[in-house]
């Protein structure tokens, strides 16, 4: 039997710490450590892409890892807690659904995502073909939790996560976007979050908090 | 080479000038300035497109070809009357106290930006950043949405983020997809996103990748056409925002976005060796009209019942387009122009009435034909050529497009006959009795910019019976790339 390479063993690895954050942020209701939850899943992505670059030699990887670096584990965990602080948030009251419905829901969800993924993993020739599953499922999972969270800053930070799952496939799948891509992905984020923050204080000066059940009101017959 | 960068770098400037004076008395002025100027530049690039055909420029970054060069046009067009329409419109909305310096400021600034995004969209070659352009137009209308700082108007802000958010990041897996699919035959890097590219080597792409692309692709990108099920977001946005807003999302917005589905459809037609793509958009175009139809009687909000009509005719494009062929793909951009071009001056006379009336209510607004013949009469000749009368231009794609419905999808032509029908009956009884009857409104106390709303009829009038030259050839010529 061969031995897997240590490159290919540390990218299961990550891939598989992706996974478990993921459900660990469905399952979390500390807005703050739902935070920790997403700086760890961008760390993790950064060093899954770093390391992909090395093993792969595609030098550009590393300026995606450090892009990752620099925008999911410092710049945007900054403004979140930042907010937090601001706004005063700590707790997502219980969701639309409980949490072990939601963690059934989300293995569910695992599962077809590694359906999804098969056929086109099996097209693709990269040594992180494999990781493509996990990375639709973290998609899946992160779109669940925005399904389910009534607070505004935990549907964001799902919305954040989804954008993690998306790069992580790409890099699975493709080695990566062209550098100018995931320029303009990133920037899209940073501004979108930027907005958000504004945007986050126009709805608690509005309605006195974040949480969505306020937002009720248009409906087409009234 | 120049054109295409005016027409980008003019509304950046446009958006950082007026972000840095503030709002000032000449604010407007200098955002209508800015949109004439795009619209200028847009001219004579369209001019040069005429005299020496398509432009692949700056190591093939940007493509202007008869498909996006008159969406490029009419997106500058708009964006220069909305401007025109938005100086007295705003200043009412500012003296009825909606409105702040502050927050015109960021109106202004936001509005320029907005319109660069569209304009990134539509000329760049590159998948990718087609991707990014798209996203950061939701963005910069997030805040316009929101402008009034209602209650119903953050809701609507928030729907629309997170239901256009959602949907784009699925664009991104089909973009990620696509790319995927590419890479193999182009190698990695750049080159494997330009569209150019990848519609040389479309037929060799691995046909399981790219229909798993387009499925991504269609629902991400539909989400912002407001294809059902996914036009939530989009009448609680079109009602809640300024007027302005509504007019560019509904008459530019709607269309990038569909220009962007319209160019994957390209790539994975040629890829698949079946209908797979036209079915898919046939079938969620149809169902689009039908749902949007029905909505239509249920409305009591002005703005609302527009919004709904966009998503009807944004089905019926997507259903021409779906259908394919030269005819069908010829009726589909004339009436992607002809949308447009109506149903902002709809929104610009719906902005006047409301005000007059202060309320978007329909109920309570009557007769504004008696204080205010141009508003009146505007709304009227608006809603009749939206609704498809002859002879605006309205009139000869829908014709277009149901005649050849009846030949290539006959089962399909009964429910967009009755669709329209009930369209028609929902509009018209609700328009009615809003133009003419017993009065209501007020005085507005500046004078509202008509010329805009009677030049886009003029427009429209003039398509319906005699459609210019150069436009008819790349109509022709974008249908027969569309295939």
């Amino acid at each position: 039997m061969s031995a897997i390479p240590l490159g290919h063993q540390l990218i299961n690895l990550f891939a598989a710490v992706l996974l478990l954050l993921a459900f660990a942020m469905l399952s979390q209701r500390r807005v703050v450590s739902l935070v920790d939850l997403f700086a760890a899943q961008g760390l993790v992505l950064a060093m899954s892409t770093a390391v992909v670059a090395y093993t792969t030699n595609q030098p550009h990887l590393y300026e995606s890892a450090a892009l990752t670096l620099v925008l999911k584990v410092f710049v945007l965990p900054w403004l979140l807690y930042r907010l937090i602080r601001r706004l005063d948030v700590r707790w997502e009251f219980e969701g639309l659904i409980n949490i072990p419905t939601t963690m059934l829901i989300g293995i569910v969800l695992v599962v077809l995502s590694f359906n999804l993924a098969l056929p086109i993993s099996e097209l693709a020739s990269t040594v992180t073909r494999s990781t493509l599953g996990i990375a639709i499922a973290c998609v899946m999972l992160a779109f669940l939790m925005m399904i389910t969270r009534r607070k505004a800053l935990s549907q964001v930070i799902g919305f954040l996560a989804m954008e993690n799952g998306l790069l992580f496939a790409a890099t699975s799948a493709t080695y990566g976007m062209p550098m100018v891509v995931e320029l303009g992905i990133a920037l899209d984020v940073l501004v979108g979050m930027l907005i958000l923050g504004v945007f986050f204080f126009q709805i608690r000066e509005q309605f006195d908090s974040l949480d969505l059940k306020h937002f009720e009101q248009l409906r087409d017959d009234e | 080479m120049i054109e295409i960068l005016l027409v980008l770098a003019l509304p950046v400037a446009g958006a950082a000038l007026l972000a840095l004076v503030g709002h000032r008395a000449y604010a407007p002025l200098v955002n209508v300035v800015t949109s004439m100027l795009t619209f200028v530049a847009s001219a004579v690039l369209t001019a040069r497109v005429i005299e020496q055909g398509p432009l692949l420029v700056m190591s093939k970054q940007f493509l202007v070809d008869p498909f996006n060069v008159f969406l490029v046009a009419l997106t500058a067009f708009v964006g220069m009357t909305t401007a025109i329409f938005s100086r007295p419109y705003m200043r009412i909305e500012e003296q009825h106290g909606r409105l702040t310096p502050a927050r015109l400021r960021l109106y202004h600034s936001m509005f320029q930006l907005f319109m660069f995004t569209m304009l990134l969209a539509l000329t760049t070659n590159n998948v990718g950043i087609l991707w990014v352009a798209m996203e950061a137009a939701t963005l910069t209308t997030v805040l316009l949405v929101s402008l009034y700082r209602t209650p119903a108007s953050l809701e609507a802000a928030w729907k629309y983020f997170i239901l256009c958010g959602v949907g784009i990041a699925q664009a991104l897996f089909g973009t990620i997809l696509l790319y995927f699919a590419a890479e193999k035959l182009l190698g990695a890097g750049g080159g494997a996103l330009l569209w150019t590219e990848l519609n040389d080597v479309r037929a060799s792409l691995e046909p399981t990748v790219v229909s798993l692309a387009f499925v991504f692709l269609l629902v991400g990108y539909g989400t912002k056409v407001g294809l059902v099920p996914l036009h939530n977001w989009l009448p609680d946005a079109h009602a809640e925002g300024p007027t302005p807003v509504s007019a560019v999302l509904s008459g530019l917005l709607l269309n990038v976005a569909l220009y962007a589905v319209v160019r994957c459809k390209v790539l994975v037609d040629g890829a698949l060796p079946d209908a797979f793509a036209k079915n898919l958009m046939v079938g969620f175009g149809l169902l689009s009209v039908v749902v949007a139809a029905l909505l239509l009687s249920r409305q009591k909000d002005i703005k609302r019942l527009f919004a709904y009509s966009s998503i009807e005719h944004m089905g019926i494009i997507t259903f021409a387009f779906g259908i394919g062929g030269p005819i069908a793909n010829f009726a589909g951009l004339l009436h992607m122009t002809v949308h447009s071009l109506t149903k902002s001056a709809i929104f610009f006379a719906v902005g006047h009435a409301a005000q007059k009336t202060g309320t978007q209510v329909m109920d309570e607004i009557r007769g504004l034909v008696t204080i205010s013949p141009m508003i009146g009469w505007g709304l009227a000749l608006g809603a009749l050529a939206i609704l498809g009368m002859p002879p605006f231009g309205v009139f000869a794609s829908e014709f277009l497009i149901l005649t050849t419905a009846m030949r290539e999808q006959p089962w399909a032509t009964p429910f967009l006959l009755a669709a329209l029908g009930l369209a028609f009956a929902a509009v018209f009884s609700k328009v009615q009795p809003m133009v003419f009857g017993e009065t209501n409104a007020m005085r507005l106390p500046v004078r509202p910019a008509m010329i805009p709303v009677f030049a886009h009829l003029a427009i429209v009038l003039m398509l319906g019976v005699w459609i210019p030259p150069f436009l008819a050839d790349w109509y022709r010529s974008a249908a027969r790339l569309i295939g």
